[in-house]
């Protein structure tokens, strides 16, 4: 699948973050932070570790408080908003976990019932199996539904943590590091269900990553997070055009030769 | 929402008031009556989460069945034995099934319930729900519209603090049974006069007194196994440190909630 086939629908904006900031103590994390997204744009956030990357979908989806700046998300400010309006969006928003977070105690079946019975009490029981079928059919991996999760590879787990969350039909994605850890096969198949997601589930997603080509294949929008701010936003070959030394090691680390970033 | 913040506030670097020690022991102070007053606020608020209040009495039940099973009935068995002596040096040895039903009623059956129950139950709560913690389980809850605090910890609170009291009428039970047997064995006393001569020195409030001890222990138990569980941090170090917190602390304060409720309780009597 090629991210060409996914259009974005509407100019219409579902997250918005002005001057976002956040600091642990004094460590200043996120330092004015802007960024938009469009609906079923797919916007790809690279940086080092410990920029912030993942701190700011923890603020996008109200596990972290920002310190101050404004995060609106379908026009309302996550931080602001009462716990049962807070409750109310996160139906609207997907986050995928870096190391999948699975209920370990329960089974892929129990994982995915899980969030649906608890959030949509009307359904039958016939309509919460076939909506599980259904969403496991969608990341690939319909054999695994009885399975615990200790028993699946990184790439299902994954795969399972992102059926997770679809089956509630969200309208946001956000992706922790979704490729971190896995053999480029698997992170192809990852890729390619971000891609599927952001089609069929008409999502707009945050894609948090290290791996450029996940960044290539997957985002409308590539934006490059260093000391707290943004360094650039744009197409992937507008950003990497750049002569920025922080964006050109990104990509001589990616895509050139190794030769000419090791002293060897 | 409140599991995150308190991580940004121990990274926090701060001037403190006292010490890092002294500043440190009452912030945790403050956490512990933010716990407590957040349960209190969660558990009276719809919905109430019955299904997994149930399985967790169940799981309470089942994990510490069979341990208070054997101690109690070894506890009945050896008080028994090692009261004989001293009541016969007396003449006493009929005031056995007295002595010893106001003991394993009055104090044995709570504290021993407890403890057991502390070590077993207590040590899993904190072990689980820490886990659950540093893998992101918890958050992942909570972003997918669902309280934790009140699906994990309120329902874990409850079920262990209607437990105790059933447990520890059942180990009440069991030791008073074990002691029947040592007492039928030397002194070939009758069922039915053992227990008669038993329930003689028991009162309605012996009962009461232990039942509200249960209701104490139960709900101490489920606090600081659920507490430190649900903010653990630093890994795996930092599960096996709340899984030994939560027993340390739920045995401790079982002493001291035991000093302070026979004060009470014997000031009304």
């Amino acid at each position: 699948m090629d991210k060409k086939d996914t259009q974005i629908d509407t100019q219409e904006t579902v997250i918005s973050i002005k001057d976002l900031k956040k600091s642990f103590g004094p460590l200043n994390v996120l330092n004015g932070v802007n960024l938009e997204i469009k609906k079923g744009e797919n916007v790809a956030v690279l940086g080092r570790s410990g920029t912030g990357k993942s701190v700011l979908i923890k603020i996008i989806s109200g596990l972290l408080k920002p310190d101050s700046g404004l995060v609106k998300v379908f026009g309302q400010e996550v931080d602001k908003i009462s716990e049962k309006e807070l409750q109310e969006l996160r139906l609207k928003i997907g986050f995928s976990f870096q190391n999948s977070a699975l209920y370990d105690s329960m089974s892929v079946r129990e994982n995915l019932k899980f969030p649906l019975v608890r959030n949509k009490r009307d359904l039958n029981d016939k309509e919460v199996n076939e909506a599980i079928e259904s969403v496991l059919n969608d990341v690939g991996l319909p054999q695994t539904i009885n399975q615990m999760p200790s028993e699946l590879s990184g790439g299902q787990k994954k795969r399972i943590g992102i059926a997770r969350t679809l089956i509630l039909k969200p309208e946001i994605m956000l992706y922790d590091e979704p490729t971190s850890g896995l053999d480029p096969i698997t992170c192809i198949e990852l890729n390619n269900l971000i891609l599927k997601v952001q089609k069929e589930y008409r999502t707009s997603s945050i894609i948090i990553t290290h791996d450029l080509t996940c960044a290539k294949i997957t985002g409308n929008k590539v934006a490059i997070l260093n000391e707290g701010k943004f360094l650039k936003i744009g197409g992937f070959e507008e950003v990497f055009s750049s002569h920025d030394t922080y964006i050109k090691t990104f990509y001589d680390y990616n895509f050139t030769e190794n030769n000419k970033i090791y002293e060897r | 929402m409140e599991s995150t913040s308190k991580n940004s506030d121990i990274t926090a670097k701060k001037k403190y008031l006292i010490s890092k020690g002294i500043d440190g022991f009452f912030e945790d102070i403050y956490d512990l009556y933010q716990f407590i007053l957040r349960f209190f606020k969660e558990a009276f608020s719809a919905p109430v989460e019955w299904k997994e209040i149930v399985n967790q009495c169940y799981q309470v039940g089942y994990k510490t069945l069979l341990l208070v099973s054997v101690t109690g009935f070894i506890t009945g068995t050896v008080f028994t034995k090692q009261s004989r002596p001293s009541l016969s040096a007396f003449g006493a040895a009929s005031w056995l099934p007295s002595l010893v039903s106001i003991a394993i009623i009055k104090t044995m059956a709570p504290l021993i319930t407890a403890l057991i129950a502390a070590g077993k139950v207590g040590s899993n709560m904190g072990a689980e729900l820490g886990s659950m913690k540093v893998t992101e389980q918890i958050d992942a809850m909570e972003v997918s519209a669902t309280n934790p605090f009140k699906f994990l910890v309120v329902s874990r609170i409850l079920a262990i603090t209607f437990m105790m009291p059933v447990l520890v009428l059942y180990t009440g039970l069991v030791g008073m049974m074990g002691a029947y047997l040592n007492v039928h064995s030397n002194e070939l006393t009758s069922f039915t006069s053992f227990f008669i001569s038993a329930f003689k020195s028991i009162e309605f409030k012996d009962i009461f007194s232990s039942l509200f001890k249960a209701l104490c222990y139960g709900f101490t138990i489920g606090v600081a196994g659920c507490y430190q569980g649900y903010y653990a941090q630093n890994g795996t170090q930092g599960v096996g440190r709340a899984a030994n917190l939560a027993v340390v602390f739920s045995m401790f304060l079982i002493f001291v909630e035991e000093l302070l409720i026979v004060q009470v309780l014997n000031s009304f009597r």
